[in-house]
């Protein structure tokens, strides 16, 4: 059952992320990037990870992305810009994209053959773990207390630092 | 009925979103797309963390994809920040027009 699980949500995974990056409106990208984080909630809970999945509902779909759709509708920019000749030359484009089409070669023969050099069995039966919340939370917070710490200092640089930066200078 | 999933095609799913966010970040003439295209590939490594985090029964990976998470937030706002003071500058959200620092 969690096989036919598996395969629905990660089609829709995959299919939304390929939304994402092949519209040109950034509004459809944003919302088609919410539906990805759904189906990668869903394989959370295939995997056991409550915590995980409800996490990435709220803070990646509920706070992340309305983010993004508040700056996409600020700004108000549609459409990309369009540019002259650029799908045909895409191998063959100056500098940057040459680089980037080498990098991707070398990223998927990499892939190939790390996943061909890979034997690697089926999950384990689930040890029964209903309490992984429980268990993060210990860990969380007497193993890496000072990490998590350390975060809160980190959000409170970014905001300040995106309040400094968005600022209009006068 | 389908058999269970394995945890290599976790991986691999994991690995194709990657892929896809690469190429987004590569292809897309567009900082706010840009920037989504990072997400899709942080979400890429939270699946890893969680699908290996399974196979061997432990906790410390869903932690770790709560620490990137609180990154991803933090990166979020200052790319954001960014990208409207460049708005603000030039009009325009086309990454090949802010040049001000080529030589």
């Amino acid at each position: 059952m969690d096989g036919l699980y598996f395969w629905i949500f990660a089609v829709i995974a995959v299919l939304a992320s390929l939304g994402v990056v092949g519209q040109r409106n950034p509004m459809y990208s944003v919302l088609l990037l919410i539906v990805s984080f759904g189906a990668l909630s869903g394989l959370y809970v295939l995997l056991n990870a409550p915590f995980v999945a409800a996490i990435q509902i709220i803070i990646y779909a509920g706070a992340i992305m309305v983010l993004f759709l508040f700056v996409v509708m600020l700004l108000n920019v549609p459409t990309e810009d369009p540019v002259k000749g650029y799908h045909v030359k895409l191998l063959g484009g100056a500098g940057p994209r040459h680089f980037g089409a080498v990098l991707a070669v070398a990223l998927v023969a990499e892939l190939v053959w790390a996943m061909s050099h890979l034997r690697l069995t089926a999950m384990p039966e689930s040890a029964g773990t209903t309490s992984s919340v429980y268990q993060i939370g210990l860990k969380l917070f007497r193993d890496y207390a000072f990490a998590f710490e350390a975060t809160s200092v980190l959000i409170l640089l970014a905001m300040v630092g995106a309040v400094i930066l968005a600022r209009k200078e006068n | 009925m389908l058999p269970d999933a394995t945890l290599n095609q976790y991986l691999i799913l994991s690995a194709v979103l990657f892929s896809i966010g690469t190429a987004g970040v590569f292809l897309r003439r567009n900082l706010i797309t840009i920037l989504l295209s990072v997400e899709v590939m942080l979400n890429a490594v939270n699946l890893t963390f969680v699908a290996v985090d399974r196979y061997l029964g432990s906790v410390e990976g869903q932690i770790i994809v709560f620490f990137v998470m609180t990154v991803a937030a933090a990166e979020a706002a200052v790319g954001l920040a960014i990208v409207i003071a460049l708005f603000r500058h030039k009009d325009t959200l086309n990454p090949d027009a802010f040049t001000s620092l080529k030589w």
